[in-house]
Order: structure tokens, then C-alpha cells, then sequence
């Protein structure tokens, strides 16, 4: 990685997505970050980078893992962060996201985490307040800080990301977590393998530059990561998939598949797992190869560094 | 009413395949004494006063097809006086009216409410639909003899489709045996559920659910197939894909049935949704260019019949919200000609073939008496300067909603005058 400059600013007001930025923002992220990640294991975990800043979390969607990544993340940079769930307040009583932007924004925050069910959410929200907004996911289109998360983990494994080849498997359809990361994994010189039933499969994700396959020991062959995806329950009744046991039997990662990948190939997934349905237990604690906990700790530098960026 | 003179101007009125350079003597009853080359200044009286165009173009008042009207239930969307006012300034005289109102149209006694609004309110002519089915629910037909009685002109869910096979084959029956005219909104619920945008790239990208072409195909391919048994007046309001055009070439061969096509999806594709703009969350959704071409294509082979404004005045509250949840449709009526002139502008359509979309073959669909320059009938004509640059500006439309889907375009073409029954009623300053 280039070294630190002090004369490379983010391009971006706001983190809405991961096609917004530019490969020198990522790497600014990704440096920023790195310098987190031993303060994070050490015994004071305190700074305070953004002393007297506001930070509010706004989560209209249930999250355990994001939102109390981001909560830590500011408050370890000395952030006052207040967290909102929406699921009983105003927006249920008929209050548009602009309305509830309109009233936080009187309040001066500095800083929005957002998320939100709808795609897009975060871009309208964007518009009405002039604080900073950071995306942690909308609906199905973006949830940038886990694929810089992700590119965060692959990098301290495996030490690069240029020419590695990665197979992002399940449901991607419906997920943020997939579009984000081809859009980085593409940027920083990945080959990207997408792996879905035709049913979960995105119609013309083949012009995002990725290679397609629906058959996973074909798609997971010679790859250095293989990342997958959760899948979400609801699928099955909604006739996308015949059943658990033969989504496992033909998507799930199993020793048997995992084969074809390449011998020192690390396991990812973004949590939280269901195991014996996308991923066999024993992979998902086979702590060689699954990077799974890397993540969630890397994940909090993430968050700081993107917080210290955008609140700047 | 004084005698009125207008000479020098670019005729053309499909309906009577005029294209020529001439005028117009419109009579004290407001009816058409003369038209075309005939009338200059050597056979009209001296002392006269007559009105020079100056080369300007003169179309027969457009008929538009698919209007909503707020009137009852949304008249802070719409109401008729708005709405007639909006039409006049694009050079629309009549209108078809959705019954997607509140209560939707499906009963004689709210068509009498709705004829003496129109009547009063409007200075355009009115044409309403009742829906098909009661409620719109799909299930039950509503009294087509009966509502056809009372002058409602055609028959239509809106923006609804009737799902169910076995109701739409009793639909045609009985519209064949009461020549009743009815107009099918095409699309597949299953197949487009929780749709908004065309499936595709674009959908992929911005992580919303897509709605597939064959969710329009499907149902018109089944109504087609039915349409082989039971012979109607059957016209589907709007198609929006490359392989919807095909489908319908193929059958217009040997089924008698009428299409339109939204002037939305003649003239804009997916890529125009950008960052979300939710005014451009339209049904049918907005395809590839590849489809718009094949549409524009439609109208030149004469496949698609007719252009329609989908005219859906939608309030900013309906879409200052998140895309999900922003209400579907644009306002249209007022930008209706102008954005169907760029397709003469650029080559893409010869000037008769936009105004027969646009007055004669929507007229002769309907069976009314519109759309026309037929001398005896009403002066319904608009004066058009067909080169005047302009851009559209919400805070210049007269539409009550200003929910336009080309904000900031450059136009080229302007309805200077608008007369109805003769009566200039549109004047542009």
C-alpha cells in the first residue's frame, strides 16, 4: 500500500456506496483503518479525534453487528453517538425520511449512519441534511464499510487483492453485501466468481465485469477466497428455492466443494451464518481458514476510519 | 361569435389526409366552414379580419387516451378545471379519462357526478371510462350496457390488469355482444410483483426490484389468444418493450385490436432514472433504448395506433420519499406534443405519422367525432410553432401536480393557440 499522505482527501461528502469512490479513497480508507487495528487490541482504546462530534445511528432495519460496530467505532474516537431505532418512533406513526432528516439535522449532528429497507434510502437523505451520511446498508444496492471490511481482512490474510480470484456465493439477488464488494473486489484488481441458483441471480450482473456460475464447484475452482452470502429464510416459502436441505446439498459450502478451491483458500461471510444451510459448522469454525471473527474486529476499524474521514 | 380567417398556415389533418399550406374559416357557430389551400386572401371578403400564421402548423385538437383526473377523491392532485387548463396549453381538446378515482368510476350514479364536473368544470371535452370490474378488484364486471348508456366511452382497470383468464374471456363477451370498447393495462402481477423499475442492469445496479418485459407480453399474448375466440373492441393502453412490438405486428396480421404507447417510453429509457429520481418511477417502467427504439418503430409500421400523455398528476408528497414508496406515474398532457415533435426534430418520425397518433387514430378507436379538421365539425385545433426552442420548467406547468419526467429538457415546438368549438381558450404569452 502507498504511504500515508496528508494531501489525499476523500473525494466524497457522504459514504453511500462503493461506486462513489475512487481507488485513492478506498486506500485511504484501508490506511486509516490499519492504524485502528492495533489501537483496538490495546488496553486504552480511547482517542479523541472527534471530541464534541455528533453522531447519529439511524437504523430503520433490525442490525446487531453494524450498528454496534459503528456505535464503538465513535465512541472510541470520542464521538457523543446517539443510536435510533426506528421500529417504534415517529416514521411508523406516518413520518417520511425526509421529515425525520429534516428534525435530526435541526439537532446538528455531524455525522448520519443510516440504514434502511429501501434502496436508495441514504441517497434521499443525503440530499436534505448537511451533515455527512454514512450508508450501513440500503435495501439491496450498497453497504460499503463491509466490502471495505472485507477488502480490510483479505489484505491482512493474503497481503494483496490484485490478481486474486474470489467467489462470492448465495444469495445475491437480494444482497447489498455481494453488489458491494464486486464493485471493490473489480476496483482493486480482483477476479470476481458469482455463485446462484438462477432464481437468487441479479439479471445482467454479468456486466459488472464478474464471471457467472451456477454451478458452485465450477465457480469456486482455483479461487483464493470463497465469501458467502446469507440466505435468508424467507426464500424458501417465496418459491425461489425447493428446500434448506437442497440448497446445502448444492450451495452450501461443504469440505466436498471447497475442494476445488485453491489449498489455502480463507472463508468469509459477512454473519450472521445459518449453519448446516449455507455453510457446514465445521468450516464455519475452522479458524485456519475461516476469517469470520477477523472480520467483525476489522470491522470496528473500518467504521473509525471512515467516521474520522467523513466527520472531517 | 364572429366569423374567424386564419390563412398561411401548415395544415395537416390525417383524418382527411390534408397536408397542404392554406387556412381555416371558422364559422359563427364555431364550426369548420373551409379548410386547406382554398382558403387565402383572395376569396375572403376585404374587409375582414384575418389572422396571418406566418408558416405555423395547424393540428386538429389532440385526443389523448389515458388521463387521470383527481376528480373525486384527489382533487388536490388534479380537478377538472386544472386539468382542462394544462391540456388546452399542449393542445389537447379531448381527453380520456381513468376511473382510478375515489370512489373509482364503476357505478351509473357517480357517471353523473362526473359528467356535469367535467361539463362544468372543463372547457375541453370529457371522455370517461368506467372500470372494468367492480372496485377494480378484478372479479366482477361492472354494468358495461348501463354505463354505456350514460355516455361512458370505454372500459378500463387503469392502472390495474385483470389477472384472472376466465373473467377476461366474460369481459370480451361482453363487450362483443354490447360493442363495447376495452382497454387492458398489461402486466402479469405475479411476474411484476414488487416491481418498479425494468428488470436489467439498471435494477441490478441500483438494488430495486425489477418488473421483466414478459409481465407485459404474457398478458398480452393470453388476451390475444382470446381476442382468436371472441371478437371485441380491444385495445391495450400501453406497451413499453421491443418484444411486445413484435408479438403485436405478428397478430395484427390476422386480429383487428388497437395499441398505444406512453410518450414516456417513446422518448426516455432506464439509464434516465439516474440516482433514484423518482418521477420517473413510471408503469410500464422505462426499458432499454434498444426497446424505445423498436417502439418508435412500432408507430412508423403503424403496429402502435396511438400516443398517449399517461397523464398522472402525483402531489410531492407522493415522491419526496424513498423510491419503494414513491407513487408510480408523471404529469404528461402539457409536454404531450412538444416531446412527440423531438421525434420529428430528429428524424426519427415523419410529422403525419405523430399527429395521426395523436388525433385521428385515437378518435377513430373511440368512434367520436374528434380529431378531425372535417368542415362542419367543431373548431377543436391547436396553432403550433413547430421550431419554438423552450425548457421545461415545473414551476411553469399549469397541471395542479408538477411531477414532470423531463425537467430541464430542451424542447423544440410550442402550441401557441388552442381553440375549442372555435373559441381561443389557450393563448401563449
Amino acid at each position: 500500500m502507498a504511504t500515508k499522505s496528508k494531501a489525499i482527501k476523500i473525494s466524497q461528502k457522504h459514504l453511500l456506496g462503493i461506486q462513489d469512490l475512487s481507488i485513492s479513497d478506498i486506500n485511504l480508507i484501508l490506511e486509516e483503518a490499519s492504524s485502528f487495528i492495533n489501537l483496538n487490541k490495546s488496553k486504552n482504546k480511547k482517542l479523541d479525534i472527534l471530541k464534541g462530534k455528533t453522531q447519529i445511528n439511524l437504523f430503520f432495519e433490525p442490525s446487531t453487528r453494524t450498528q454496534s460496530s459503528f456505535e464503538l467505532a465513535g465512541k472510541r474516537l470520542g464521538a457523543d453517538v446517539m443510536s435510533m431505532n426506528i421500529t417504534n418512533s415517529a416514521i411508523k406513526k406516518g413520518e417520511t425520511l425526509i421529515d425525520t432528516a429534516m428534525t435530526l439535522n435541526a439537532m446538528h449532528p455531524d455525522i448520519i449512519v443510516i440504514r434502511h429497507q429501501d434502496s436508495g434510502a441514504c441517497n434521499l437523505l443525503s440530499q436534505k441534511v448537511n451533515c455527512a451520511v454514512l450508508n450501513a446498508g440500503d435495501g439491496r444496492r450498497e453497504h460499503p464499510t463491509q466490502a471495505l471490511l472485507d477488502a480490510l481482512t483479505i489484505i491482512n490474510r493474503k497481503k494483496k487483492i490484485q490478481g486474486l480470484k474470489i467467489a462470492i456465493c448465495g444469495d445475491i439477488q437480494h444482497s447489498r453485501v455481494a453488489r458491494s464488494n464486486i464493485y471493490l473486489l473489480n476496483m482493486l484488481g480482483a477476479e470476481v466468481n458469482i455463485v446462484a441458483p438462477s432464481n437468487l441471480m441479479p439479471k445482467e450482473i454479468e456486466k459488472f465485469g464478474v464471471n457467472m456460475f451456477s454451478d458452485m464447484k465450477k465457480g469456486v475452482k482455483d479461487c483464493d477466497i470463497v465469501m458467502m452470502l446469507r440466505l435468508q429464510n424467507e426464500r424458501m416459502t417465496s418459491s425461489f428455492l425447493s428446500s434448506n436441505r437442497e440448497y446445502y446439498e448444492y450451495y452450501g459450502l461443504t469440505p466436498d466443494k471447497l475442494r476445488y478451491a485453491k489449498e489455502d483458500c480463507i472463508i468469509m461471510h459477512p454473519g450472521p451464518m445459518n449453519r448446516g444451510i449455507e455453510i457446514d459448522t465445521k468450516l464455519a469454525d475452522d479458524t485456519n481458514m475461516s476469517v469470520v471473527k477477523e472480520q467483525v474486529e476489522l470491522g470496528v476499524a473500518i467504521r473509525m476510519a471512515c467516521l474520522k474521514i467523513f466527520c472531517e | 361569435m364572429k366569423k374567424q380567417y386564419f390563412i398561411n398556415g401548415n395544415i395537416i389533418d390525417p383524418h382527411n389526409t390534408i397536408n397542404e399550406f392554406g387556412g381555416l374559416i371558422i364559422g359563427d357557430k364555431g364550426q369548420l366552414e373551409a379548410v386547406g389551400k382554398k382558403v387565402n386572401t383572395n376569396n375572403i371578403p376585404s374587409r375582414e379580419k384575418v389572422i396571418d400564421l406566418k408558416g405555423k402548423y395547424i393540428f386538429p385538437g389532440l385526443v389523448d387516451m389515458r388521463v387521470f383526473v383527481g376528480e373525486p377523491g384527489f382533487e388536490y392532485k388534479e380537478n377538472f378545471r386544472t386539468l382542462s387548463n394544462a391540456a388546452l396549453s399542449g393542445g389537447v381538446t379531448s381527453v380520456v379519462t381513468m376511473p382510478n378515482t375515489d370512489p373509482i368510476i364503476d357505478n351509473v350514479s357517480i357517471v353523473d357526478f362526473l359528467k356535469r364536473r367535467g361539463r362544468d368544470k372543463s372547457k375541453i371535452n370529457i371522455y370517461p371510462t368506467a372500470s372494468l370490474t367492480k372496485g377494480t378488484e378484478g372479479t366482477n364486471m361492472t354494468e358495461f350496457g348501463l354505463l354505456q348508456s350514460k355516455g361512458i366511452i370505454g372500459f378500463t382497470d387503469g392502472t390495474k390488469t385483470i389477472q384472472n383468464t376466465r373473467v377476461m374471456s366474460r369481459i370480451m363477451n361482453s363487450a362483443s355482444d354490447l360493442d363495447t370498447l376495452i382497454m387492458q393495462h398489461a402486466e402479469d402481477y405475479e411476474l411484476a410483483k414488487d416491481g418498479m423499475i425494468n428488470e436489467g442492469i439498471i435494477a441490478t445496479k441500483l438494488g430495486l426490484q425489477g418488473i421483466p418485459e414478459m409481465a407485459e407480453l404474457i398478458i398480452i399474448d393470453r388476451d390475444l389468444t382470446l381476442l382468436n375466440y371472441i371478437n371485441c373492441r380491444y385495445h391495450i393502453s400501453q406497451i413499453s418493450s421491443g418484444r411486445s412490438v413484435e408479438l403485436i405486428k405478428n397478430k395484427k396480421n390476422n386480429l383487428k385490436f388497437t395499441c398505444g404507447v406512453s410518450i414516456n417510453n417513446l422518448s426516455l429509457n432506464e439509464n434516465d432514472i439516474g440516482d433514484f429520481r423518482t418521477f420517473l418511477k413510471l408503469s410500464p417502467p422505462l426499458r432499454t433504448e434498444e426497446d424505445r427504439i423498436s417502439l418508435v418503430q412500432g408507430l412508423k409500421d403503424e403496429t402502435i395506433d396511438v400516443i398517449v400523455s399517461d397523464h398522472k398528476p402525483e402531489d410531492e408528497e407522493q415522491k419526496r420519499l424513498t423510491f419503494a414508496q414513491a407513487a408510480t406515474g408523471a404529469s404528461g398532457i402539457e409536454t404531450l406534443l412538444s416531446l412527440s415533435l423531438e421525434l420529428y426534430h430528429n428524424g426519427s418520425l415523419k410529422l403525419e405519422t405523430i399527429i395521426k397518433a395523436l388525433t385521428s387514430n385515437p378518435a377513430k378507436i373511440l368512434r367520436i367525432n374528434k380529431g378531425n379538421l372535417s368542415v362542419g365539425n367543431d373548431a377543436d385545433f391547436c396553432i403550433v410553432d413547430i421550431n419554438k426552442p423552450w425548457i421545461v420548467k415545473q414551476e411553469n406547468l399549469i397541471s395542479k401536480s408538477k411531477n414532470t419526467s423531463i425537467e430541464n429538457k430542451k424542447l423544440q415546438g410550442k402550441v401557441t393557440n388552442t381553440f375549442v368549438k372555435g373559441e381561443e381558450l389557450f393563448k401563449l404569452n
